[in-house]
């Protein structure tokens, strides 16, 4: 069983490994220099304390919607509706920090964070109400859920919360901004915040929560048998619900932690956020495993962040670093070849031992 | 996945980080007397647009003075969504650019911020205005100008007197270009309709395409667009439709889009309302170069000193001089258009 348990993190590894590689061939035949553009981007990344805040600010919100995707597929659906989730809980958290303005700083916040989520909970839980009690495939409504939370957040900001003619809501008050001055001081005034902390947290109590208590076991066992899991007493019903429900929470914090700690203010937004999907990459990445998640969006993270570098510091175009993430994704998709690569090799290995 | 296996994987992140770092770079200590760097808004510098005008300004700044691109020169750095914007300024400051350029409203503040905080740095800010910091330049166009002299050119163009317009996101700015085009037709025949659509998004061509196409059907023979990279799709729209025998034009923006318009069969751009954000990048680069940054000014530019005007691509003769009879009385004073 030891096999089972590492083959999995050998194959996302060798799929990172194998998604540089191939960003660092497309580079030499375009004449880029692979080692100058990582190590661009490694420093971009990591290079001093303010990049590592960056970066890690930027792994929060990714860490909850990669949290919230493998939540709800565990139990055997395929949201993709984390960027909805995550709009709809970076609305809330701001309009509820707007207008309960009065109240105490660590009141505000937690107040902000719990509409935020709520809200992202909602609109998951439609989802996964539809699916429970009339078969409709989530993977249709989520869809069309995140088309309506842009629409719809874009139509209430502009409407509503926008100064005439202006895109974007009020800015927050500091006291309900998740940005610390010793945190910022202390990433040489990077925008690292508490959402980093608060995402942690959820990490923690996620996998508690799967591996210790009897609804996450329930979850669990819904995805794998359905049909078994209702036999044996499960409210199949109830848990779908429930696993869809915790999902948009998550991925509705994760919109609350940027909204709160990044933005600081709600926009229009041209399209969906990446974020969303993006979570689905880190989770698959991961296989679905919550530390592993950690691990995945710090990663994903650090190329985002450490990409931007890139072509401040060369000729080359940023857009190779997306060319790398792409085929990142693209070798996790495609693990099966790996297994059937790697197996035959850890056997040998194991015969000799 | 167990303990162990996330101690493995900690340890090779962590070498793997440790190697690739003792490769970074070093940026040369050789420097050239001033360096500019720009920020984008969400698209690139190739949008055919708003940053991609910004970029060729830049880069003819830096040819002028034989700059190369990279840190000792002149610099982008592209952003994805509006959360890189603060990240991407901030790695300009660090790799000690002078000047940097935030390309568009949305940067305002991320640039307001990070000027706080680095006053030794020049900021520009297009489309926008940032108060109370005296390193930031906020540079705005009076579109509604160059809008206006579009609306006369398809006006005087139309057969069907129905005309399009197709903006980006419902913004002040863009309200500025309909407000403009509108004064325009209104001016030339007030009878002329005006059918105003907003894409929604900057970068959607498809939705470009699909609302150009229903508008183009609907009888309109003239469509300008102030939406950016959404715009692509109203030429494609254009384009299929003069391919079918139906001759219709478009009106393009930003910068002189005539390239966009050309099919198998002519080419479907009548005129483009530039504005040279292209310029205005590259006289802000050459006042901070010799130290006098209008830092804490607004500098607006208009038709009077071609900070926007309308470029002739396929217009006829006649409606040509009809629209530098209405530029000279907007430049005169005698007609005031409006913003709104």
């Amino acid at each position: 069983m030891v096999k089972q348990k590492y083959s999995g993190l050998i194959v996302s590894l060798s799929a990172v490994l194998a998604g540089l590689i191939v960003g660092g061939i497309i580079m030499l035949v375009f004449g880029y220099s692979p080692l100058q553009n990582y190590g661009n981007l490694l420093n971009g990344a990591f290079g001093d304390i303010y990049s590592i805040g960056e970066t890690l600010r930027n792994a929060a919100p990714l860490m909850l919607t990669g949290l919230g995707f493998s939540i709800a597929s565990r139990a055997g659906f395929f949201n993709i509706g984390g960027s909805g989730q995550y709009l709809v809980g970076w609305f809330g958290s701001i309009i509820f920090a707007l207008k309960f303005s009065f109240l105490p700083g660590w009141l505000l916040i937690i107040g902000a964070l719990i509409a935020g989520s709520l809200l992202g909970g909602i609109w998951s839980w439609i989802a996964g109400f539809l699916r429970a009690y009339f078969g409709t495939s989530e993977v249709i409504t989520t869809i069309m859920l995140n088309y309506i939370a842009l629409y719809f957040v874009n139509f209430a900001v502009k409407q509503w919360f926008a100064a005439k003619g202006a895109d974007a809501s009020a800015n927050i008050l500091k006291k309900a901004s998740l940005r610390v001055s010793w945190l910022t001081k202390l990433t040489d005034n990077s925008t690292f915040n508490m959402g980093f902390l608060i995402a942690l947290i959820f990490i923690v109590i996620m996998w508690v929560y799967m591996t210790k208590t009897k609804s996450g076991f329930e979850i669990n066992s819904v995805g794998l048998n359905p049909q078994a899991s209702k036999y044996a007493g499960i409210d199949t019903k109830k848990t779908i619900m429930i696993a869809m429900l915790l999902s948009g929470v998550l991925a509705g914090l994760a919109g609350c932690i940027d909204g709160l700690g990044n933005y600081q203010n709600i926009s229009v937004s041209n399209s969906l956020p990446n974020i969303g999907f993006d979570g689905m990459a880190v989770a698959l990445l991961a296989n679905e495993h919550p530390i592993g998640i950690v691990f995945a969006s710090i990663l994903f993270s650090a190329l985002q962040i450490g990409g931007l570098s890139i072509s401040v510091y060369s000729t080359t175009p940023p857009e190779i670093v997306d060319i790398v993430i792409a085929s990142i994704i693209f070798f996790v998709g495609i693990r099966y070849l790996f297994e059937r690569l790697i197996a035959p090799m850890l056997q040998k290995k194991g015969v000799k031992n | 996945m167990n303990k162990k296996a996330v101690v493995v994987l900690s340890a090779a992140l962590f070498l793997i980080g440790g190697v690739l770092t003792g490769c970074g770079n070093s940026s040369s200590s050789k420097r050239n007397s001033h360096t500019a760097a720009l920020v984008t808004d969400g698209g690139g510098i190739d949008d055919k647009s708003f940053n991609q005008s910004a970029w060729t300004g830049l880069k003819a700044w830096g040819k002028s003075h034989d700059l190369t691109k990279g840190v000792n020169g002149f610099n982008y750095a592209e952003s994805s969504s509006n959360s890189d914007f603060t990240p991407n300024i901030n790695k300009l400051i660090k790799a000690n650019y002078k000047t940097i350029f935030g390309i568009g409203y949305n940067l305002d503040n991320a640039i307001s911020d990070a000027a706080k905080d680095n006053s030794k740095v020049n900021f520009a800010i297009i489309d926008s205005v940032v108060k109370n910091r005296k390193n930031v330049a906020s540079v705005t166009f009076k579109t509604e100008q160059s809008s206006f002299l579009a609306g006369v050119a398809a006006a005087e163009t139309t057969k069907t007197n129905k005309v399009g317009f197709v903006g980006g996101v419902k913004s002040s700015l863009i309200k500025t270009f309909q407000a403009g085009f509108q004064q325009g037709v209104k001016a030339v025949n007030p009878k002329i309709k005006v059918d105003v659509k907003y894409a929604g998004s900057f970068t959607k061509a498809d939705v470009g395409q699909s609302l150009a196409t229903a508008m183009y059907n609907n009888g309109e023979d003239v469509i300008y667009h102030a939406a950016g990279g959404t715009g692509a799709g109203v030429f494609t729209a254009a384009k299929n439709a003069s391919k079918s025998g139906n001759k219709v034009w478009v009106i393009g923006v930003d910068q002189d889009q005539k390239a966009d318009g050309k099919y198998s069969g002519g080419n479907v751009t009548l005129a483009s309302s530039v504005k040279e954000v292209g310029t205005a990048v590259e006289d802000l680069s050459n006042d901070a170069m010799k130290n006098k940054f209008p830092g804490g000014k607004t500098l607006s530019y208009d038709l009077k000193d071609d900070g926007v005007s309308l470029v002739n691509d396929n217009m006829s003769k006649s409606a040509w001089k009809i629209v530098q009879s209405y530029q000279k009385k907007i430049e005169n004073g005698s007609i005031k258009v409006s913003a709104e």
